[in-house]
């Protein structure tokens, strides 16, 4: 902060190995500091920075006010204690803060690399590592700095890396060295090494990288395929060389982490807002007290100067109105006392540490607990009403397992599907009998086809050689038979390892060979050619040549493609192979096909001159090679297909369901295809049978967008009008609602729609299209979204949308996903929470009220961006439903009280100005204003902000609807706070006027009157801390020991002080500083004294309790009913609190195949090929190996940097249309990733890419073609799973059930529900 | 507000990222903790018709016998209250209250006469009582000195800056400041009126009338208990519109100086603008006859303070004392109106919670 900054840099030169070159330039060197302060600038800088804040400069004016003497109403202590108070928690708190961050840096900064000086390998600290030097990195250690890549132990000049921490993704990256630097082998060489660097100057683009090497009087052209950036693993390299660019605070990664966007809650935006009221108050009390002072000082003050003159600079009685209103507005600061901020931090902070502490929220797989990362935003959790979700990662585990498949027309895995085989299913095969390579994580359940293989079935056999060889995996094999496989999507991966598993191991590769093992025995492919993947083709083929010599084309792709290309004889094959694939996507599976073709050596010799030819094109490279693959991917012959499953991570149908029963509306965007996103959507209960029409927007224009929309529009206020006819269907549906809190875990997902249908006339409409209360869904793909997203149609989109029970976003991009939160929450007025887990979720999760990050697969980009981050997405209900019920609920509760002890307090200065000549003469004694705050009455309504509860954890999970308050923002809003004001203000009158009755005439028992100035103090406060008190009591909810222990301890406290303060002892040391000697012994002596603490006790707290009690009674919250309830149980049944909890055990763990079991299956699957442009292009451009710019460039633009910048710009320029416009390539336009990858699609492809791996393009396809097919496969479906609506009338039954149970407000503890019993111990 | 970048999580030491090193030995699984989960043991009060309604009736009940009680109580005092301001021109201290300056030097004396219909039991309390007198007000309130009065040397002789403008008068003042400066002077004596109109003096007890704390703690004479005075307060100046310095107000030296009684019982300011401080007490005799028989009395007044510049009035009470102090009807109606509110309103409440309560009967729970 203080370090004079050079210039900015225009370019930069670095010199490798000559550090007094580099040295002139001054480049930062590599430690990093991430700490603000050091010893000696801790104190000033801190105390500057925290003056910053509002709060603190209005104190500390205050005090500087009060150091005039004219104006003085308080002493200076009275405001100089708490904020001192206030100040030095939170210089506390960023000390250890810091503290914390010196650590880490230093331990960051003391790391050892490997630099070479003169020639010789030294052991330096990172933090010493200069710009210009080379340095060594070994396999798996982080890489130091910014570097360029000169060489590496890998053939080529390879490296592999792994950018997880720096932009999220897991899967390996190459980086390619220049080969003229690659050929620097050893040390010495790389010593003598003294090429000169010119390049761009630090910047956080982190998939960019423009410069250039001046090496030996030639220019080598560098880009981000040479560079290695800081933040780095290195991955399967041995070890490499590289020249520090960038250092320390140059490099991408810290110039990437630039100060997050502080979120603030709207509570704490109303506290805001309430605060500035608050001073307006008080400005307007001032006025009148400073105008009641003129009038006074005009009319009684004048005359009454012969015993107490004016002073001297006060000459009329206008000035003295004028010092009197500062001195006002000291005395009334506290209406909004210094410790409401410190107090609300504090409870956010221990609600963040709740949320840590959490055992239910702790994923034992993954050994990970949940961590509140920002601690400001925790009431707000519970106010959420639109939660957008990514699915890949977040709903969904991202684990693809090989589930089933069709081989030649006959279909195995089926095993799951007959009823009442759960028992069986529990048994998997055990592969590593007889195959020692098999995965032991691997499960298959069909027996059948293990025989199939062993008996030797030609195509089975045939099969899974297509899985083993057609792919692009990586193997490692790190000791015999244990192989590790790196596969590009986890799809592939999966279906290499259930090849391997069933007896064809996948081992090595060359770039011209594979090795595998058939059923024992190695064998080795010549590999001919990769015809490899991409979003256009949907497929991808090896032609290899087998050790008999023969040549074959092997292929697997989207069947749909597939299917054209399949040679005559196999469509016998392949109508039965349809039906299975059908049966698959109805499951929700993902499936491809898979085929092979005979080639004979002059087909083969022809193509390769033709593919040669192609591959060698300078333009239209890309168009001349799909031709070429096009035109021996013919006459294939289809083997069969495989269905993979995408796992729904655990209980998220329960989850979704609960939280739509508690009114929050879950909206899906994905990067996914359309139908993928719309089988999960079925998959995870947010589309049920039940759902009356799912509209789909798909078009390619505004137009047709618009058209889409206002159809889907038409068609919901027509189903309205058919419903209202038929009132009577809706009453009955009414009633069923009415039950319908009490559900249980597996049945929850049946009684969504019902729910909804109850929840949505209490709703208040805000247009019509608002109350409809259909069954409608709407599923909107990327390029309608980018057309909905403008400005003249997003108001007619989010109408539609808001509409509709689910809404499911396709193949958006990272930046769209964004601009529909952001649109969400501009126009909708309510709080938004986005989750998920990869880096293509950071910018909606940054753009949400709340962003969670699940803490899973992708790495850790999202959870660094997100405020809260947890393994699982079912721990979204207790997040929401009880932490952020709970802290909403406290921080209410809290607010409530804070203000109205405040203007209790305060007020009576108000009304005491009328009796002492409006001259700011207060009521308490000083020590007292100074104390009421931060010892006498912070502790109470800290620990009911803490750890009040008004129901417990299991209820608000079993009664979603207690999650209402929050979203309709009940608790704490304007009008709460008038009534708290009135209510303070109320008291406040009655602690000044029933003592003035009593005092004004009363005497002591002795005949000395109490009504001296001192005794009327003592009784005020002893009556105000004993209201606030028992009022506080009122409010507490939740007595822990805690609770009894402040309050108790608050009221003794004030006991304590006040009689210390007025001993003589202290007198006797400071005579001046305390007056009120023996006050409170001759005052609390007194029986009136203590009558008149009663009476105005009495009077403060009865109209209260009437009021709760006629509320309570009359219009009960769910809460106070659940409550009660739960009390009359309580009474009832003493022992059994926590019966009941087994029955919930259904759902949970065994949530996917149930889910599966559940579904109509009448729905035709997507080909869900989810797959992207693999390693193929390097696995075989063999030994002189160029790494093709259009390859890598694909792998350049998988980062998440380029849309942030997207983002960024976006907001910078607000008129710009969205990039995923139509389909005109104008890359210059595009964001910038685009530029470098735009070759291989339309650019919203490319940009797909950047964050979604499982991304596909579809051309615009309606979903109205599946549909044709959909009353067929139902049929089918209904005769194949005959108990699938028997199964739903049950579990209505059961649920109608459970609800009765409740009502009849007996049963011992309705069952809780899934979750807890999965994850409870 | 911290910066996005931790240099710790470059580390992997994150969640979901272990790294290589990381062994699951160190489990971060929270502590099963009734604290850390949210379980401790609560009592969770609710206000149901059991404890509310009951709750209402007690109040109810205590509180109008309490009322009752007081309020006979306080019927039960005798007090009476003169006015001798003097503002009305028939009355005898009229012309003491027009002509009165601080600077003339005879005395104004004048005499009230009044009756007693009602005999004056046990211990009889004299008051003085002046209204429309500020010394609540702020700047009032300040000026003085309390380690002055404390009977400390160095404060003695510079009194401390608070008791502008009576700081100094050439010499510091002793006491300082405005409350001191002020202090009533009149001098009240009461005389007793036989039938057969002899004039009978009451003695009047100038001693006990301060606060135990204040007359031997808080005020002190400079110099200890024995010295003389009149040397202790050599140096300083009496206040401005005192007529004698603070050594000469009593010849009791047990009451004189600081710890003169009078001055410590007006330097007890008065919270509210209409004020009484205790004067004098009149101490019941032994024998059976009351303290003051009813009859005719004198009180003559030495009219030394002056508050017609202000529009004040000055009074002069006889009160007897009960175990809760002297006459106050108003805590007395206050809680029988009180006690009655509440206890009508258990009844109201009771009313609705029966008629329209939906608590009892019906402990579903509604959507």
């Amino acid at each position: 902060m203080f370090r004079k900054r050079p210039p900015p840099e225009e370019e930069r030169r670095v010199r490798a190995n000559d550090r007094e070159y580099n040295e002139k330039f001054q480049y930062a060197n590599n430690c990093i500091m991430t700490s603000k302060y050091n010893i000696i600038t801790f104190l000033p800088v801190n105390l500057f920075e925290q003056f910053q804040e509002v709060a603190n400069t209005y104190f500390l004016f205050l005090l500087i006010l009060q150091l005039i003497p004219q104006i003085s109403s308080l002493s200076w202590f009275t405001t100089i204690v708490p904020l001192v108070l206030v100040l030095s928690i939170t210089a506390v708190k960023d000390a250890t803060d810091d503290y914390f961050r010196h650590k880490s840096d230093n331990q960051v900064n003391n790391r050892q690399s490997q630099v070479l000086i003169n020639g010789i390998l030294q052991k330096e600290k990172w933090m010493n590592v200069r710009v210009g030097d080379i340095i060594k990195l070994e396999n798996n250690q982080f890489v130091a700095a910014d570097l360029l890549l000169l060489s590496s132990s890998e053939p080529h000049g390879l490296c592999y890396i792994e950018t997880a921490e720096l932009d999220g993704e897991t899967n390996m990256k190459v980086r390619q060295s220049l080969s003229v630097t690659s050929e620097l082998g050893d040390p010495n060489h790389l010593a003598q090494f003294d090429g000169e660097v010119v390049c761009e100057p630090p910047n956080n683009k982190l998939d960019r990288f423009c410069g250039t090497l001046y090496w030996r009087e030639c220019k080598y052209g560098l880009s981000n395929q040479n560079m290695l950036l800081r933040g780095c693993v290195l991955r399967n390299t041995e070890s490499c060389y590289g020249l520090v660019i960038f250092a320390g605070p140059d490099t991408k990664l810290m110039q990437n982490s630039g100060r997050t966007k502080f979120k603030r809650t709207s509570i704490d935006r109303l506290m805001n807002t309430l605060v500035l009221w608050i001073f307006g108050f008080l400005v307007c009390m001032g006025v009148i007290l400073a105008i009641g002072n003129a009038v006074w000082e005009r009319e009684v003050g004048f005359l009454f100067q012969s015993y107490l003159p004016w002073d001297p600079p006060v000459d009329n009685f206008l000035f003295s109105a004028f010092l009197s209103f500062w001195s006002y507005v000291i005395i009334l600061n506290t209406v909004v006392p210094i410790s409401l901020y410190v107090s609300v931090e504090v409870i956010r902070l221990c609600h963040s540490y709740f949320i840590n502490w959490d055992r239910r929220m702790f994923c034992n797989r993954s050994s990970t607990p949940a961590e509140a990362r920002s601690t400001t935003l925790n009431e707000e959790l519970g106010q959420v009403e639109y939660i957008f979700s990514d699915k890949t990662g977040t709903l969904t585990q991202n684990i693809m397992t090989f589930n089933k498949c069709s081989i030649n027309g006959r279909a195995y895995g089926e095993v799951m599907n007959i009823p009442g085989a759960q028992h069986k299913r529990a048994q998997p095969l055990d592969f590593s009998t007889w195959n020692p390579l098999a995965d032991r994580d691997f499960c298959f359940y069909d027996a059948s086809l293990l025989e199939a293989v062993k008996v030797g079935e030609p195509a089975v056999h045939e099969f899974f050689r297509v899985l083993s060889l057609c792919h692009t995996v990586m193997s490692e094999e790190k000791s015999e038979g244990e192989l590790v496989y790196k596969a590009q999507s986890p799809d592939e991966g999966a279906l290499v390892t259930a090849a391997r598993n069933f007896g064809f191991v996948f081992r090595s590769r060359t770039p011209s060979t594979i090795t595998t093992q058939e059923l024992g025995k190695a064998v080795t492919y010549t590999l001919l050619a990769i015809l490899d993947f991409n979003n256009i083709r949907k497929r991808m083929s090896v032609i290899v040549r087998t050790p008999e010599g023969r040549i074959r084309l092997y292929c697997k792709g989207a069947d749909t493609v597939l299917f054209e290309r399949l040679h005559s004889c196999s469509h016998d094959v392949m109508n039965i192979t349809s039906d299975h694939l059908n049966e698959y996507a109805g499951d929700g599976l993902r499936t491809l096909a898979l085929a092979y073709r005979d080639l004979s050596e002059e087909q083969w010799a022809e193509w390769a001159e033709r593919y040669r030819g192609a591959d060698k094109a300078i333009d239209c490279r890309e168009d001349r090679l799909a031709a070429a693959y096009e035109e021996i991917e013919q006459d294939l012959m289809l083997l069969g297909a495989t269905a993979i499953e995408d796992k729904l991570q655990e209980g998220v149908a329960e989850t979704i369901a609960i939280l739509s029963l508690a009114n929050i509306k879950i909206w899906v965007l994905t990067g996914d295809k359309q139908e993928t996103a719309v089988n999960i959507g079925y998959s995870c209960k947010m589309l049920t049978d039940d759902t009356t029409e799912v509209f789909i927007v798909n078009g390619h224009t505004v137009q047709s967008v618009r058209e889409d929309l206002r159809r889907a529009r038409e068609r919901m206020m027509e189903s309205a009008r058919t419903r209202d006819g038929g009132k009577e269907v809706e009453t009955q549906w009414g009633g069923a609602c009415s039950l319908g809190n009490g559900f249980s875990s597996g049945d929850a997902a049946n009684c969504v729609p019902d729910q909804e249908k109850c929840a949505q006339p209490q709703a208040p409409p805000t247009s019509v299209l608002e109350s409809i209360s259909g069954e409608f869904a709407l599923v909107i793909s990327g390029h309608s979204l980018a057309h909905a997203l403008e400005a003249d149609m997003e108001q007619e989109f989010l109408e539609t949308a808001c509409a509709c029970r689910a809404v499911i976003c396709c193949r958006v991009t990272p930046l769209q996903k964004a601009m529909v939160v952001e649109l969400v929450k501009r126009h909708k007025n309510a709080v938004t929470l986005a989750i998920g887990d990869g880096a293509n979720d950071v910018s909606m999760i940054k753009t949400a009220h709340i962003g969670v990050g699940i803490s899973g697969q992708e790495g850790i980009q999202a959870v660094l961006a997100s405020d809260y981050s947890f393994s699982q997405f079912r721990f979204l209900q207790r997040l929401l439903l009880v932490h952020g019920r709970w802290s909403y609920l406290r921080m209410c509760r809290f607010l409530c009280y804070f203000f109205y002890k405040n203007f209790a307090f305060t007020m009576v200065h108000f009304w005491f100005g009328f009796f002492c000549g409006f001259s700011a003469q207060t009521v308490y004694d000083q020590y007292f204003i100074t104390l009421y705050n931060i010892v006498y009455t912070s502790l109470p309504v800290l620990a009911m902000g803490i750890f009040d509860q008004d129901v417990p954890e299991q209820r608000s999970l079993e009664y979603p609807k207690l999650y209402e308050p929050g979203q309709l923002n009940l608790l704490f809003n304007k009008r709460e706070f008038f009534i708290c004001i009135a209510q303070g203000i109320y008291t406040s009158v009655v602690l000044f006027f029933i003592p003035y009755g009593v005092l004004s005439q009363a005497t002591q028992s002795n005949g000395v009157p109490l009504a001296d100035y001192q005794t009327f103090a003592v009784t005020t406060a002893t009556a105000l801390v004993i209201v606030v008190s028992v009022q506080i009591s009122l409010d507490t909810g939740y007595w822990t020991a805690i609770n009894h222990f402040f309050v108790w301890g608050s009221v003794g406290a004030y006991f304590t002080i006040l009689f210390t303060m007025h001993s003589s002892v202290l007198f006797n040391i400071f005579p001046k500083q305390f007056h009120f000697l023996g006050s409170s012994q001759n005052t609390l002596a007194q029986p009136v004294v203590w009558l008149t603490i009663a009476l105005a006790t009495v009077i403060c707290i009865a109209p209260v309790l009437a009021f709760r009690f006629l509320k309570l009674d009359l219009k009960p919250q769910l809460s106070d009913t659940v409550r009660y309830t739960q009390l009359v149980q309580q009474k009832k049944w003493k022992p059994g609190g926590r019966a009941g909890r087994r029955v919930g055990g259904i759902g949970g763990s065994q949530g996917g195949a149930l889910g599966r079991l559940g579904r109509g299956g009448s729905r035709r699957s997507g080909y869900a090929f989810a797959h992207q442009e693999g390693f193929g292009e390097l696995i075989t451009s063999g030994k002189n190996m160029r790494l093709s710019s259009l390859a890598l460039a694909t792998f350049a633009s998988r980062h998440s940097a380029s849309w942030i910048d997207t983002l960024r710009k976006k907001k910078h320029n607000p008129h710009s249309t969205p990039p995923t416009g139509d389909s005109s390539p104008a890359p210059s336009l595009g964001p910038p990733l685009s530029t470098s990858s735009s070759l291989t699609g339309p650019p919203e492809i490319t940009q797909e890419e950047a964050g979604q791996t499982n991304s596909d393009h579809t051309p615009s396809k309606s979903l109205s073609e599946p549909s044709d097919v959909q009353p067929n496969v139902a049929n089918v479906a209904q005769m194949e799973t005959g108990g699938c609506s028997l199964t739903a009338q049950e579990t209505a039954l059961g649920w109608k059930a459970a609800g009765a149970r409740i009502s009849g407000a007996s049963s011992p503890g309705p069952p809780t529900i899934a979750e807890e019993a999965a994850n409870g111990e | 507000m911290a910066s996005g970048y931790n240099a710790k999580e470059e580390d992997g030491h994150r969640a979901g990222a272990a790294g290589p090193g990381e062994s699951a030995s160190r489990s971060r699984k929270p502590d099963n903790t009734a604290f850390k989960q949210q379980r401790l043991p609560a009592w969770q009060p609710i206000l149901t018709a059991g404890t509310v309604l009951p709750a209402f009736f007690i109040i109810g009940l205590i509180f109008i016998p309490i009322g009752i009680g007081l309020y006979v109580t306080s019927n039960n005092i005798r007090e009476f209250e003169i006015d001798y301001t003097g503002t009305d021109p028939s009355s005898p201290c009229y012309n003491c209250s027009q002509t009165y300056s601080w600077n003339s030097t005879t005395l104004c004396t004048c005499t009230l006469t009044f009756s007693l219909n009602q005999p004056f039991e046990g211990n009889v309390f004299m008051y003085y009582g002046l209204s429309n007198f500020y010394q609540n007000h702020r700047r009032y309130v300040k000026s003085r000195d309390d380690s002055q009065l404390n009977g400390d040397l160095s404060s003695l002789k510079s009194p401390s800056k608070e008791c502008e403008p009576y700081h100094t008068n050439e010499k510091p003042i002793a006491p300082c400041g405005a409350i001191a400066n002020s202090m009533f002077n009149d001098t009240l004596e009461l005389f007793y009126i036989d039938p057969n109109e002899t004039r009978t003096p009451i003695p009047l007890m100038k001693k006990g009338i301060a606060w135990w704390t204040d007359k031997h703690v808080k005020f002190r004479n400079p110099g200890g208990s024995n010295a003389n005075l009149t040397a202790v307060f050599q140096g300083t100046t009496k206040p401005v519109n005192w007529r004698k310095p603070v050594y000469e107000l009593d010849s009791d030296p047990e009451n004189n100086g600081f710890i003169n009684e009078d001055l410590i019982v007006w330097m007890r300011t008065a919270a509210l603008p209409t004020f009484r401080k205790l004067y004098r007490i009149i101490q019941k005799k032994n024998n059976m006859t009351p303290t003051l028989p009813r009859g005719n009395y004198t009180l003559e007044v030495t009219y030394n303070y002056p508050v017609h510049s202000f529009e004040g009035r000055k009074r002069m009470i006889l009160s007897t004392i009960s175990w809760m102090g002297g006459k106050n009807p108003f805590l007395g109606i206050a809680y029988m109106t009180v006690g009655s509110i509440c206890f009508v309103l258990g009844v109201v409440l009771l009313f609705i919670h029966h008629k329209y309560g939906n608590r009892n009967n019906s402990s579903d729970i509604p959507s």
